[in-house]
């Protein structure tokens, strides 16, 4: 503990890591250090999963073993329910890193009468602190007292210098409260835990759920004032910050084939940058995954692994529809180089799956992922957190150095672009738009750059065909003032060719 | 008198088995004005309503905090009633007679001989 103190700025407020993912960067290192911060919120949105979080980082990871005083759950029944985010509170309590104290009273069975205090309590969490050496401590609900003691007086004043005595004992506390109707928490804990605030809150849009964190005041230090979205997951809690706190990620000057040869020649003859991020748009039956696919075919064929976030198709089915355009996955896949998650992205936030690529990413470390389609990502959530959560996707893999693909399906044409698209579109650091062109009673696929930071790109619409040899940009056809596509421009070749080799033969008489 | 010389000699001699009728544990913290208090209201009133039918164990939770857990205890001094049962707990400095006889469940004798 000392040494944290002595490495951190004299200005800055010491503060203690809580090890919940994400929360440490809202707050900008954590709680603060030997004071008391209050978690408060409604019923079922995470308030004792966070506390219980923060006791279990803090033995496990931190080095700072923790009292758990619970005045609500039994010892046994909290141990079983943070079981289910993979912590064995048991074994930690049989380590001597975490006591639990189960705080039970029975209103039915207490009489007052006269004066007294509630140092028994004090007693008890000063012998829990002492026993294990405690510099965590969690107060899980404290309110609870107030349906147990008729005397409200004396618990307020009780509260208040409890509060002191935490802070006298240097201990780092999380005390959570149930949200009250126009105050905080219902009895307005606030008043005597002052130095930091942590609002949670679950709600309900579009029958999704979404928990999400505010830290409302934090005495003595800038902090995240944003709500964030949190997911309790199988391993704990994950705050998200919507967008990282700096712009930062350093920007790579290796270019990555895009798996095109056309392609590549329209992005300056090298492809894209590595680390960069690519938005394939276009109306269905474009071609958006095959070109997505084409990437990840490239990479795979570097020697490098690739992520493939499916969520229309299922992987055989990728593997199977693919082939067909003379691109074979199936050995990528079983040589590990290549993986497949193919989920349905039905009543699942979009938190919920920004976590679960993370952890995939995390745990594959791949060099290129794809994400096909984000536009179905959003079947159930409202276009601004799309972005929001894309934004923070994409920061995660530019951090990391890994090339982003993103796939999103657009409503017609190329003119058509919705507002969600330019919103996206900004993010992304090339854009590549797919559209088909109907004329003359055919269907002729087209394919532009829109824009490529940092490098020359052609300004031409090109036409690529897909066939069994794979995707290939035909070079521009443009015999006199237009440009000619798909059979039109066969017949025109042909004609060409056939009026070529004719006047060939003429010139080659007029030689004679 | 020969009453309360009675009840003694039946204490010592149920000392084995679980002993007199009324069985009060009292914690308190230290010689606080509370917990002196507390313990001085429940001899006096034990004394005249129960005597030679209890036994008072006093707790100090500064000597032995290990045993708040056990009871539950929160606040001092709290008077428990181990038995007879249901467990009952008075906080406070059991100055009201009354409601410390009320929260024991036990019935007052009235003063004097009937």
């Amino acid at each position: 503990m000392k040494k944290t103190q002595d490495t951190l700025p004299s200005f800055e407020l010491p503060k203690a890591k809580t090890g919940i993912q994400g929360l440490d960067e809202i707050t900008g290192g954590g709680l603060p250090r030997g004071r008391p911060t209050l978690v408060c919120g409604s019923a079922g949105c995470g308030k004792t999963m966070l506390a219980a979080e923060f006791i279990v980082r803090g033995a496990t990871s931190m080095g700072e073993p923790g009292v758990f005083m619970t005045f609500e759950e039994s010892v046994a029944e909290l141990s079983a329910n943070v079981r289910s985010l993979g912590f064995d509170l048991d074994r930690l309590v049989r380590q001597k890193k975490v006591a639990l104290d189960f705080v039970h009273i029975e209103r039915s069975e207490i009489e007052e009468t006269g004066e007294y205090d509630l140092e028994g309590l004090f007693i008890r969490l000063g012998h829990a602190i002492d026993a294990i050496g405690a510099k965590r401590v969690v107060l899980d609900t404290v309110e609870a007292l107030f349906a147990g003691l008729p005397n409200h007086a004396i618990l307020r004043a009780e509260l208040r210098r409890l509060f002191r005595w935490l802070k006298d004992r240097g201990v780092t506390a999380v005390i959570t409260g149930e949200r009250g109707g126009n105050t905080l928490t219902r009895h307005g804990l606030e008043e005597y835990v002052a130095d930091c605030v942590i609002l949670l809150d679950h709600r309900i849009i579009d029958q999704v759920s979404t928990r999400r964190l505010r830290v409302v005041k934090y005495r003595g230090t800038p902090h995240g004032t944003n709500e964030y979205p949190f997911l309790i997951g199988a391993a704990g809690i994950s705050v998200l910050p919507i967008t990282s706190m700096r712009l930062d990620h350093e920007a790579l000057n290796e270019r990555v084939s895009t798996g095109i040869a056309g392609l590549d020649a329209m992005l300056g003859g090298k492809g894209v940058y590595r680390g960069s991020s690519v938005l394939i748009s276009g109306s269905p039956g474009t071609g958006k995954s095959t070109v997505g696919v084409a990437f990840l075919d490239a990479a795979c064929r570097r020697q490098k692994r690739a992520l493939l976030f499916c969520y229309e198709e299922s992987a055989s089915q990728v593997i199977r529809n693919m082939r067909s355009v003379g691109v074979d996955l199936a050995p990528w896949v079983e040589s590990g180089r290549l993986l497949i998650h193919a989920t349905r992205p039905t009543l699942q936030g979009l938190e919920q799956h920004l976590v679960e690529m993370h952890s995939l990413v995390k745990a594959f470390r791949p060099a290129l992922v794809v994400v096909d389609p984000i536009s179905n990502l959003t079947i159930s959530n409202r276009d601004s957190s799309l972005k929001a959560t894309l934004m923070r996707l994409i920061d995660f893999l530019k951090e990391k150095g890994i090339t982003g693909v993103f796939t999103s399906l657009i409503a017609d044409g190329a003119i058509a672009l919705a507002d969600t698209e330019i919103g996206i579109s900004s993010l992304m650091d090339t854009w590549l738009l797919l559209a088909n062109i109907e004329a003359n009673g055919e269907r002729t696929r087209t394919m532009q750059v829109l824009k490529s930071r940092g490098m020359p790109h052609s300004n031409q619409v090109r036409e690529f065909v897909l066939s069994r040899r794979g995707i290939e940009l035909i070079d521009v056809y443009m015999p006199g003032d237009r440009v000619l596509t798909g059979s039109e421009r066969v017949a025109h070749a042909s004609r060409v060719e056939a009026a070529s080799t004719g006047s060939s033969r003429a010139k080659r008489k007029e030689g004679r | 008198m020969n009453a309360v010389t009675a009840a003694k000699t039946k204490k010592k001699a149920e000392k084995a088995t679980p002993s007199a009728e009324w069985q009060l544990r009292l914690y308190v913290a230290g010689q606080t004005p509370n917990s002196v208090a507390a313990l001085d209201n429940l001899k006096r009133l034990c004394e005249s309503h129960l005597a030679g039918r209890y036994e008072i164990e006093v707790i100090d939770l500064l000597v032995n905090p290990k045993l708040a857990a056990g009871d539950q205890i929160l606040a001092v001094p709290t008077l428990v009633r181990k038995f007879p049962e249901p467990i009952r707990k008075i906080i406070g400095d059991l100055s009201n007679e009354v409601r410390v006889l009320v929260g024991l469940d036990v019935q007052p004798i009235a003063k004097g001989p009937p």
